[in-house]
């Protein structure tokens, strides 16, 4: 049985989907159960798959029993196992923490939002754990799909912020089609691995770069490369809290994922780096994809919003980190991959309970919130040295690979810009303290008591995995040694230097 | 010269494609009409459904059905005989995802009318300032 | 020189973070007050306990995680640590006996908060003491400047809004903008970020770069307050004033210059810097920021800002000691980190003991108020004559060592700028007491109804006006630890 667990991975999720509709419509409270089951199950098997992974090298499974490149291929190597093992966390702790919000605002749509949930899990997972490129479209709009539902679940603006994050993803994923498309008729296969293996013979073709270029361009408007990245902040600013929780983190480090996939084992690093010549290029636009989500950020005037920018700079570290055409920077942008997914997971829980208790997300509700909600804001505080990168949390360590990578790659621009980036994010979050700490302002000095705020915590449902995930930043950033020089070192090729 | 205008006519299948593509990108991007940014997001996709279908096709080829004997005995079967099957395969699925797009896309735009009982764009976001 | 392995370093950092949720969930603030005591002694306790060994020449290292290939969080506990540890944890009893004074004397709000970001500040400087690496050091460095914000803006009113503001642009603003950079390039060029007694950087780089990277750290760790970045030093005095004693004129403070003086010694080495004739550099921009703070506080009205401005020369004080790269020099500059503190910590206590009692702030205000609170101004007076530099206070004898060690490094304008500042200290501090103590009926400001401040803000700056004067004639263990860091460093 263990045997299938790439395959089980994405199609218990997908089953149970199924049986969560159905339990929409004969008796909601089966919904949430089997939701957590089925995520369980996908959880449970993306730890094996990761153990085994560490333990013995990559895994290879074929799909149906067909031999690549005519049936599918699954293959869980170092690069997609920590990610499948981020995703299952990361959807099982939202799951956690949104229940409550899910059945007070969804009444009559719970199995709705729950099938749309576990089917967005379900792409994800795929696109992570999938061999074959056309198989990564497939799952890619499951996902993408879902996502959509999910976020139109919104508020008033929402569907309008959902048409237009279709528009753009849509195109999105047809260019990468495209591009597969274009692979397709220079090489007859659609598997990774073959594709890899043919391409060498063929670098000289133009149809090879068109097809790598068009696939980037479709994979920059998915995961909101600057300046694609106009559908995100309306698209996660009024989504519902539950579903910007899930799809913030995960979709557009996935994307990254996809296209260092594509950046390290189809089109190996060798032809990305050397004979392309782009990398300077894209790492200049990484740079004003950093310095434009900051600046961005700071204009803005409620915190999903602004966290949405700061997601858009993220994303630029990513991308230049992986087109630094060296180990650190490499590194780094993998590392950047689960740090950012937890620190935007953190951010995205607080904010979740500062709406359950404020029912608002306006800089001007935060107003006395660090007495009012001490540990929430405690652990937002937590998640947003984290973005600043500050040690020992997570986001101090992957800032460091990227910028010893800048510097070895000679890079300057990009290493301003990171600490560029950190400068602003120190503004955007001590802005927000201050808010919280500062105001209502009393009149004099504040000596004596002023009439003590009552503390109007939020639930713990959503304050113990709040706090789980705020503390998992530091024990990640602890780690990394550990992460590194077991799992990541051995993800990027020897080809890089 | 003449160069040129062979190899366009020898490739056909790509230029029309990319015109096609081209319509529907403009559609998306100019038309402030929602059904009309729809359709061209759909004539996009279709373009790209049409350029996957174009690549199997073989001069000579005949349809990818193997067909048996009575008696259940087969032929060899030469696959320079058949167009390419696979891509039309892959296209089912982009088919059904297109259509399901279309669905979801069609959907949030009658929630927009419920909501702003228009469908043009710059009007919607008159009455977002607005309101 | 042997090293042992003991976890006494990491429980002398925890034991104020373990104190914390006591803090928060006390009863009453007698008990909360009881556990701040506790830890502070505790602290105290295992500090003093490694002392022995670390006097006979032992260092006593913990590891405590690898974080990445290459670096880890790890203590190292050596004669330069040992002393700042000292004197901070020392302080910090103290500190905490001043802080029941002032916070209750004035009924403060928030005093959990303030005693628990207190406890957590002083982990903070206890980690910065006894770093094994650069990597730990900025990493509590750090963990500093965040669990000092909320002391500083404690007051929560406009100004210390704009305080905070300031306080973060000039701290974090610079670890993150050169301190990170420099330090990632270190690593890159030496492969290692351990702090050795010759250091690391040696034949790494070009003079250019490693002179680049000396500026970016002596100015990246702006606790220092080495000039232009001092600014945030006199904003931050809007905090009550146990903060700005203990932080500004110990801990936060203390932390920047022991940060430059662990880079110049333990990442670049004397001889390095010799050889790239960084001497007269260092002593120049330490010179330019004795002088000018020191003329600064010649104009302050307000006396906290004017012990600021004092602090901020005479931290530079250290940062000369160490430029003169002199055994003299370096041994009166890292003495001077001891007998500073005592000596600045007695002014603050005494200028918050006014304000209690009195509520004035300004220097122009308290004409005649000797005669009221003999003993708070005769601890004031003691306190001034450490920061001057004379008998029979222990700064005199960080200061002997600071000009013979001018001499011994022949740079003779530097021995002109002690002589001067010496001077200027006298010229605004003198005038205070002078004032307090002698004046007509008709000037002295206060009726004979102020009175001494409570005990608990009289008490501890006696104790420590006491301690400057012990120093100078009994400078142990501090003497002792100065003169073998020294030794350590240049090697024999």
């Amino acid at each position: 049985m263990s045997h299938h667990f790439p395959a089980l991975l994405v199609i218990a999720p997908l089953l149970s989907a199924f049986f969560i509709s159905g339990a929409g419509w004969l008796n909601r409270r089966f919904c949430l159960p089997l939701a957590v089951a089925s995520l369980g199950v996908a959880g449970l098997s993306a730890l094996s798959l990761f153990w085994r992974v560490v333990q013995q090298g990559p895994v290879l499974y074929r799909l149906g029993g067909w031999d690549p490149p005519w049936g599918i291929a699954y293959a869980v190597d170092f690069l997609n196992a920590p990610v499948l093992v981020l995703i299952c966390i990361v959807a099982l702790l939202n799951l956690w923490a949104s229940h409550r919000q899910v059945e007070e605002q969804f009444k009559e749509k719970t199995g709705a939002f729950y099938t749309l949930y576990v089917l967005m899990v379900t792409g994800l997972l795929g696109i992570t754990v999938t061999g074959d490129a056309f198989n990564l479209y497939v799952l890619l709009e499951i996902a993408s799909l879902s996502g959509y539902g999910l976020i139109a679940m919104g508020e008033d603006r929402a569907p309008l912020a959902t048409l237009n994050y279709v528009y753009m993803g849509t195109i999105g994923a047809c260019f990468y089609l495209l591009g597969i498309g274009y692979l397709y008729i220079v090489t007859g296969s659609l598997n990774m691995a073959d594709i890899a293996r043919i391409l060498p013979g063929l670098y000289e073709n133009k149809a090879v770069l068109t097809a790598l270029i068009i696939c980037l361009v479709g994979l920059w408007l998915k995961m909101a490369f600057f300046p694609l990245h106009v559908w995100l902040p309306n698209a996660y600013t009024f989504a519902p809290v539950p579903s910007a929780a899930l799809i913030a983190p995960l979709m557009t480090k996935v994307m990254v994922y996809v296209m260092i996939r594509l950046m390290l084992t189809v089109f190996t690093p060798g032809y990305v780096f050397s004979t392309l010549g782009i990398n300077d290029a894209v790492v200049w636009f990484a740079v004003i994809a950093i310095v434009m989500g900051a600046i961005l950020a700071l204009g803005q005037r409620d915190l999903k919003k602004m966290i949405s920018y700061i997601i858009v700079a993220e994303v630029g570290y990513m991308v230049g980190g992986a087109w630094l055409g060296n180990r650190a920077g490499m590194t780094g942008a993998i590392l950047h991959i689960i740090n950012d997914a937890l620190m935007t997971l953190c951010l995205f829980l607080a904010v979740a309970a500062i709406t359950y208790r404020m029912k608002s997300y306006t800089f001007s509700s935060l107003k006395g919130l660090i007495r009012k909600m001490p540990f929430t804001m405690g652990a937002f505080i937590l998640g947003g040295l984290s973005i600043i990168g500050v040690p020992p949390t997570c986001g101090f360590f992957s800032k460091w690979y990227l910028i010893t990578g800048a510097l070895q790659a000679g890079h300057y621009g990009f290493m301003a810009a990171l600490l560029f980036s950190s400068l602003v994010n120190v503004v955007l979050f001590f802005r927000i303290i201050e808010i919280g700490f500062f105001e209502p302002f009393n009149e004099g000095h504040g000596h004596g008591e002023h009439g003590p705020e009552p503390m109007n915590e939020a639930p713990l449902s959503i304050l113990v995995p709040l706090w789980i995930v705020a503390l998992g930043l530091v024990v990640v950033g602890v780690y990394t040694s550990e992460i590194i020089t077991h799992v990541l070192q051995f993800a990027i090729p020897k080809a890089i230097l | 010269m003449s160069g040129i205008v062979a190899t366009i006519i020898a490739k056909y299948n790509y230029w029309i494609y990319i015109c096609l593509m081209m319509i529907g990108l403009y559609a998306m991007i100019t038309k402030r009409n929602l059904i009309k940014k729809i359709v061209g997001m759909n004539i996009f996709q279709t373009a790209i459904i049409l350029f996957y279908v174009s690549i199997g096709a073989k001069r000579g080829g005949t349809i990818p059905i193997i067909e048996h004997a009575h008696g259940g005995q087969s032929h060899a079967v030469e696959a320079v005989h058949y167009i390419n099957p696979l891509p039309h395969v892959l296209m089912l699925t982009a088919i059904v995802v297109a259509v399901a797009t279309l669905g979801v896309a069609l959907a949030l735009a009658i929630r927009i009318y419920n909501r702003y009982r228009t469908l043009e764009e710059d009007e919607i976001l008159s009455r977002i300032r607005g309101s | 020189m042997e090293t042992v392995f003991s976890i006494k370093p990491l429980l002398a950092v925890l034991v104020s973070v373990a104190a914390v949720p006591f803090l928060i969930w006390s009863r009453n603030p007698n008990t909360r007050e009881t556990w701040t005591f506790a830890a502070a002694f505790v602290k105290f306790g295992i500090v003093l306990s490694m002392l022995p060994a670390v006097l006979s020449g032992t260092q006593i290292v913990c590891k405590v995680a690898q974080v990445m290939p290459g670096m880890a969080i790890a203590f190292r506990v050596d004669a330069l640590g040992m002393l700042f540890a000292l004197v901070s944890s020392s302080l910090w009893i103290v500190t905490s006996a001043y802080s029941i004074g002032y916070m209750r004397g004035l009924n403060e709000h928030g005093q959990t908060r303030y005693f628990c970001f207190f406890a957590l500040a002083l982990s903070a400087t206890i980690g910065v003491a006894f770093a094994a690496n650069l990597f730990t050091l900025y990493l509590f460095y750090e963990m500093l400047s965040f669990a000092t914000y909320p002391l500083v803006t404690h007051h929560q009113d406009q100004e210390a809004r704009s305080s905070g503001r300031k306080y973060l642009l000039y701290i974090v603003g610079t670890s993150i903008g050169l301190v990170l950079p420099a330090m990632i390039t270190a690593y890159a060029l030496g492969g290692t970020l351990e702090f050795s007694t010759k250091g690391f950087l040696a034949g790494t780089g070009s003079p250019a770069l490693l002179t680049a990277l000396l500026f970016l750290f002596v100015f990246g760790f702006a606790k220092a307050a080495v000039m232009p970045l001092h600014s945030w030093l006199p904003a931050a005095m809007v905090a009550p004033t146990p903060v700005s004693a203990l932080l500004h004129a110990v801990a936060v403070v203390k932390v920047g210059v022991f940060s430059v003086v662990r880079v110049i010694t333990g990442v670049f080495g004397i001889d390095l810097l010799q050889s790239l004739h960084l001497s007269p550099v260092l002593t120049a921009v330490a010179s330019v920021t004795i002088l000018v703070g020191s003329f600064v506080a010649l104009s302050q009205d307000n006396l906290k800002r004017l012990l600021a401005f004092s602090t901020i020369a005479q931290l530079s004080y250290i940062v000369l000691g160490l430029g003169l790269l002199s055994p003299k020099g370096m041994t009166g500059g890292i003495l001077h980190i001891a007998m500073h503190a005592f000596g600045k910590i007695t002014l603050f206590f005494c200028a918050g003991a006014i304000f209690v009692a009195t509520g004035k702030k300004n220097i122009s205000e308290m004409v005649g108020i000797g005669r009221r609170m003999p003993v708070t101004m005769s601890a004031f007076f003691l306190g001034s004559l450490s920061i001057i530099g004379v008998p029979p206070c222990g700064g005199f004898i960080s200061k002997w060592y600071l000009v013979t060690g001018t001499l011994e490094a022949n740079q003779m304008p530097i021995l002109f700028v002690l002589l001067a500042s010496s001077l200027l200290n006298a010229a605004y501090f003198m005038p205070v007491v002078y004032r307090a103590f002698f004046c007509t009926p008709e000037e002295a400001l206060f009726e004979n109804r102020v009175q001494e401040a409570p005990l608990f803000c009289v008490g501890p700056p006696v104790i420590t006006a006491a301690i400057s004067i012990i120093l100078l004639f009994y400078p142990q263990p501090f003497f002792r630890l100065a003169e073998s860091a020294v030794r350590a460093i240049t090697g024999g």
